[in-house]
């Protein structure tokens, strides 16, 4: 469900705007303050969302739940370089906490590079598994790989 | 060109006594368009049902000292401060902007209520406030309409595209201060050109503070109640849904989020600005 603005905690500062994949976050030309201009549109990436530096936006839930009191917000700290998550549950009470280090890779460098890959067989093709599945996911070899069992580290800067 | 009162002189041609009752004029009208806005926009009614809500979800309540220190420390940040703007030019924009007006709304005040005529000169520190106040103000508001607006940051719309509602505050505040600055400053010249100024001055002053309704004059009323709000939520622990500070040294957040002291070590470095190392202008 769209993402939404709560309008006292905007400032207007336009990192929303910058970000939106989608292009539908913009600044209302009387109050300038960030809406959400075609939340028909919006896919969730919750990118808008962990970018405000004011946590003034918010993701509506799903209308079979969200009138029972549950809530999904994150809180995206840089200088930290790590990624938080509260999530109460439908009753309104049950809290769910994650934190997790921030492991965004640096503008441009996660585009495939199709070109220098060999077009999908046609067995691939009829498979239900997407572009390089499990390759990528590594299901086929052991298990989901995580950072350590890769052999990499977090290094400063968040990029890695 | 700052240490003479406009004001002292303009008395030959207009009674002190309306120039006094047009200031006062002015401050009804300000605080009708902020009731009348308050009303319009609900804004009262949000906060208490926002507070409300929040209590419920509040993991202790707060004492009154700790909410007069919130408020304390609300007054010494977001108000006197702007601390809240992340980007350091819009505040440095909006200090100038707030405090140029303060100052030349006390000292025009001060000016037509206590020194209106030439027989009873002001101390040479009230013109130079007044025109020191219009300068920050004029520079303040300039800066803001041709390079910070968010429209012109954010929206591509150009310095000359004038958007009614939404740019009605900022225009009355840059032309009250530009035809003050002029009409002062043109004392002496042209007789037609000098009134002229006064006139547009006083029309464009009439605007800014007529037009609070439709403006977004009253921010500087609802923005301080919005954080008091904001720090309250974060005090009492309902933080608005919001996940906690957490900090990362703390062995109990180590315990019970393994993944940071494994990928992080016990202590992590400052990982740098990310994303708010550039300005939001990829566009």
């Amino acid at each position: 469900m769209p993402t939404f603005v709560y309008m006292t905690r905007c400032d207007g500062c336009g990192q929303c705007v910058d970000i939106c994949p989608s292009d539908i976050m913009h600044i209302d030309k009387v109050t300038r303050r960030a809406y959400n201009i075609e939340p028909n549109m919006c896919w969730e990436c919750y990118s808008c969302v962990k970018a405000c530096p004011h946590q003034a936006i918010d993701c509506r839930g799903y209308a079979d739940f969200a009138p029972l009191g549950h809530s999904v917000r994150v809180k995206r700290d840089e200088e930290k370089g790590v990624i938080a998550w509260r999530i109460k549950f439908r009753n309104g009470e049950k809290d769910f906490d994650l934190l997790a280090p921030i492991t965004t890779k640096p503008w441009g460098t996660c585009i495939p590079q199709l070109a220098e890959v060999p077009a999908p067989s046609q067995e691939q093709r009829n498979s239900e598994l997407l572009y390089n599945e499990p390759k990528y996911l590594r299901l086929d070899d052991g298990d989901l790989h995580t950072l350590k069992s890769a052999g990499l580290k977090l290094k400063e800067g968040v990029y890695y | 060109m700052f240490t003479h009162n406009p004001i002292a002189e303009l008395s030959a041609f207009i009674p002190p006594i309306a120039m006094q009752w047009y200031v006062v004029a002015m401050v009804i009208l300000v605080v009708l368009g902020t009731i009348l806005d308050m009303a319009h926009k609900k804004s009262a009614q949000y906060f208490f049902e926002n507070a409300k809500k929040a209590q419920k979800s509040a993991k202790r309540t707060l004492s009154g000292g700790e909410k007069a220190s919130l408020a304390i420390q609300t007054v010494a940040g977001e108000v006197l401060t702007s601390s809240e703007f992340k980007s350091t030019r819009r505040r440095i924009s909006h200090l100038f902007t707030m405090y140029g007006l303060i100052v030349f709304i006390v000292a025009t005040a001060v000016l037509v209520f206590a020194y209106p005529t030439p027989d009873k000169p002001a101390p040479t520190y009230w013109p130079v406030l007044w025109h020191l106040g219009a300068l920050a103000l004029a520079f303040g508001g300039y800066w803001f309409w041709f390079a910070i607006r968010v429209d012109v940051a954010s929206e591509g719309v150009k310095w000359y595209n004038f958007n009614g509602r939404g740019d009605i505050f900022i225009v009355g505040l840059i032309s009250t201060a530009t035809f003050a600055l002029l009409w002062s400053w043109t004392t002496g010249a042209a007789g037609w050109l000098h009134m002229l100024l006064f006139w547009l001055f006083v029309a464009s002053s009439t605007v800014l503070f007529g037009s609070v309704y439709w403006s977004k004059f009253a921010h500087m009323f609802f923005k301080p109640a919005a954080a008091y709000q904001k720090k309250c939520v974060k005090a009492d622990g309902s933080r608005e849904n919001l996940p906690a500070d957490y900090d990362l040294t703390d062995p109990a957040v180590q315990k019970r989020f393994p993944d940071i002291p494994e990928y992080m070590g016990t202590n992590p470095p400052n990982m740098g600005l990310g994303i708010n190392r550039e300005p939001p202008r990829h566009y």
